[in-house]
């Protein structure tokens, strides 16, 4: 373990984290609108698997995509301005929350139809392996689209063809109000579907990251040399009802149960991973916390001060013109 | 030179693959097989089989991959092995391919053909005879091809194949075997040109793919009782060339559009909608719409010849515009 490896880690989940409470608080005042889906408590799967790339990798992800886009490396001020709606969003104010895109930074955006991004995620690793470049391509989406037929036809072809592609299972539980027991017939070991097409498939503790960098970190140089796909479970909880028109805890799970999980917030087990390693102390995460609360508050300022798009830009890109 | 439909398709292809290894040929049967309607045929042993790739019966899964693979730069030709298995794969189509661009504000695209055979052949029943071009012309998004001609097959599958954009590409499964002049060399047809078929002065008919054949048949028979049609054929439905259509009228001032599709929200209620726009002061006499039956496509040859438009209910048509019983 590296001090600043752990404390660059810290960093981005604490950014996600305090981006997204903001963007519930958006929400309220209704700066934000439409579906508003938080990642608070899933946090270490997007830093700690997007930790173990390169930055000319693809990632994609499904609708609750900012945690993605923010580890990515995308511009706060850019994220939020999209969550507004505003001109200087990262997609002009066209894709909002659940279709956040950042080409540059090899983004491929997150996709509201559950389980229809994961075929795309395998076309871009065909199109690595076609061009014969040694990139990967990970595919982040939640247990809640296992059950559906596009992502097995994307497991298929992914084992079959030895597509250079990551498929990161966020399990959280919950798909929207319907718990995995209810949806899933593997929901014991859903990592189990994946080893039906004969994709080396592993379970890692989704609550620390650096489990799961270090398990991505292993896979992804395999999956690199061309050994095929690679799918791993990441066991999770998230914190936040399904999106902010569901309470935090609903009707389909109790207070308690939310309560016993948020015991094992990712940002604690990382927090006193670095204490208890020396690799830090209270000043430091004093500091972060400055920091990352300044980033944020800039952001804010940055959407609100940003001017929504024109009139015209409602005709804009609908199709390619040269 | 004169090719079939089928041969001036493989053509096109054929050419832009040698010339661009961006191109690749994914779907069912494309490769050792050599297509299901031999569209392919050739193009395994010339490509090769990571460029002309077979895939399992999944069309959402390799639509989908085809999809990602043009957002990452490669010009993916979708083979459906019929466009009525497009439906399988519409979440793909209406919700990635014709979305990615717009949703990401420009920074994305998806340059893709999705291509295949359409309309109704001979007694394939209701699941494989359906005309959907309508469906795919509603979406914001995509482009729209249903050439009729081998010579207009060949030169806008090289510019659907060219453009940037998703292209949804229908061959009408008749058309295949059927044969016509094919210019010599290189040479592309630009989306969004319809074209005249036929000049005339007394009524303009429009119709695409197979209904153009039919079109032009009827119009020949028409001639001989002295009625001189105007036959257009739009060739690309998205975007649709109006403006030839509306000149046309302008001349007649009389309009028939024949669509082998249904007829509640079909292709041709919308091209009637533009010409009242544009033309009405033209029009001497209510456009009338020829189209098929709003039913699910019989088995039973009789019944499936009484849902498909026909040369008697065209001619029926044209004289009803023409104020002649």
């Amino acid at each position: 373990m590296d001090r600043g490896d752990v404390l660059f880690l810290y960093r981005q989940m604490l950014l996600i984290r305090r981006f997204e409470e903001k963007s519930a608080e958006m929400y309220a005042l209704t700066k934000i609108a439409g579906f508003l889906h938080l990642y608070i408590g899933e946090e270490a799967i997007a830093v700690g698997a997007i930790a173990a790339l390169r930055s000319d990798d693809y990632a994609i992800s499904a609708y609750r995509d900012h945690g993605h886009c923010l580890a990515r490396g995308s511009d706060p001020g850019h994220v939020m301005a999209e969550l507004f709606g505003k001109a200087t969003g990262l997609c002009q104010g066209k894709g909002g929350s659940m279709h956040l895109v950042d080409a540059p930074r090899r983004f491929m955006g997150g996709y509201a139809i559950v389980g229809g991004h994961i075929p795309l995620a395998t076309g871009l690793a065909f199109a690595t392996k076609y061009q014969q470049l040694d990139l990967v391509t990970v595919c982040f989406f939640g247990e809640g689209a296992i059950p559906s037929g596009q992502a097995h036809e994307a497991l298929n072809l992914a084992a079959l063809w030895k597509l250079p592609v990551i498929f990161v299972c966020e399990n959280n539980r919950y798909g929207m109000g319907t718990s995995a027991e209810r949806a899933i017939a593997l929901y014991a070991d859903v990592a189990e579907t994946a080893r039906s097409y004969g994709i080396k498939a592993e379970r890692v503790d989704g609550m620390d990251v650096l489990a799961v960098r270090d398990a991505m970190r292993k896979v992804v140089e395999q999956v690199r040399a061309g050994q095929g796909p690679v799918f791993i479970e990441a066991m999770t909880y998230r914190f936040m009802g399904h999106s902010m028109s569901d309470p935090a805890h609903g009707h389909y799970r109790t207070k308690e149960e939310v309560d016993e999980h948020r015991k094992r917030d990712p940002l604690l087990l990382l927090k006193q991973t670095i204490l208890n390693n020396n690799l830090g102390a209270e000043a430091d995460f004093i500091q972060l916390e400055r920091e990352v609360g300044e980033a944020v508050t800039a952001a804010v300022r940055f959407a609100d001060d940003s001017p929504f798009p024109a009139p015209s830009a409602l005709y804009t890109d609908v199709m390619r013109e040269e | 030179m004169v090719l079939s439909y089928r041969e001036a398709l493989n053509q096109a292809m054929r050419e832009e693959m040698r010339r661009d290894s961006r191109i690749f040929l994914i779907g069912e049967e494309v490769g050792y097989y050599q297509g299901a309607f031999k569209v392919s045929k050739g193009f395994v042993e010339e490509f090769g089989p990571q460029r002309v790739v077979d895939t399992p019966i999944t069309e959402a899964g390799f639509t989908g991959l085809a999809i990602g693979a043009a957002m990452a730069g490669l010009h993916p030709i979708v083979e459906l092995m019929t466009m009525n298995f497009g439906i399988v794969a519409l979440d793909q189509i209406v919700n990635n391919a014709a979305k990615i661009h717009y949703m990401s504000g420009g920074q994305l695209s998806v340059p893709l053909v999705i291509r295949g055979p359409g309309s109704a052949a001979h007694q394939l029943g209701a699941q494989h005879s359906q005309s959907l071009e309508a469906w795919f012309c509603h979406v914001p998004g995509l482009k729209v091809i249903a050439p009729a001609t081998p010579h207009d097959a060949k030169g806008l599958l090289k510019s659907a194949i060219r453009d940037n954009n998703p292209v949804i590409f229908i061959e009408a499964q008749l058309l295949y075997g059927t044969k016509g002049d094919v210019k010599d060399g290189e040479y592309t047809i630009p989306i969004g040109v319809a074209e005249v078929k036929r000049t005339g002065r007394d009524v303009t008919i429009v119709a695409y793919s197979k209904m153009l054949l039919l079109a032009l048949e009827t119009a020949d028979q028409l001639s001989r009782e002295g009625i001189e049609v105007e036959v257009i054929d739009p060739r690309t439905l998205k975007p649709l060339d109006l403006s030839t259509i509306v000149a046309s009228v302008k001349k007649t001032g009389r309009l028939v559009i024949v669509e082998e599709g249904w007829r509640f929200c079909g292709l041709g209620a919308q091209i009637a909608e533009s010409v009242y726009a544009a033309a009405f002061d033209y029009l001497d006499a209510p456009i009338q719409r020829v189209t098929g039956e709003d039913v699910p496509m019989p088995y039973s040859r009789p019944l499936e010849d009484a849902a498909i438009p026909d040369k008697a209910r065209v001619i029926e048509a044209v004289k009803s515009v023409c104020g002649i019983q």
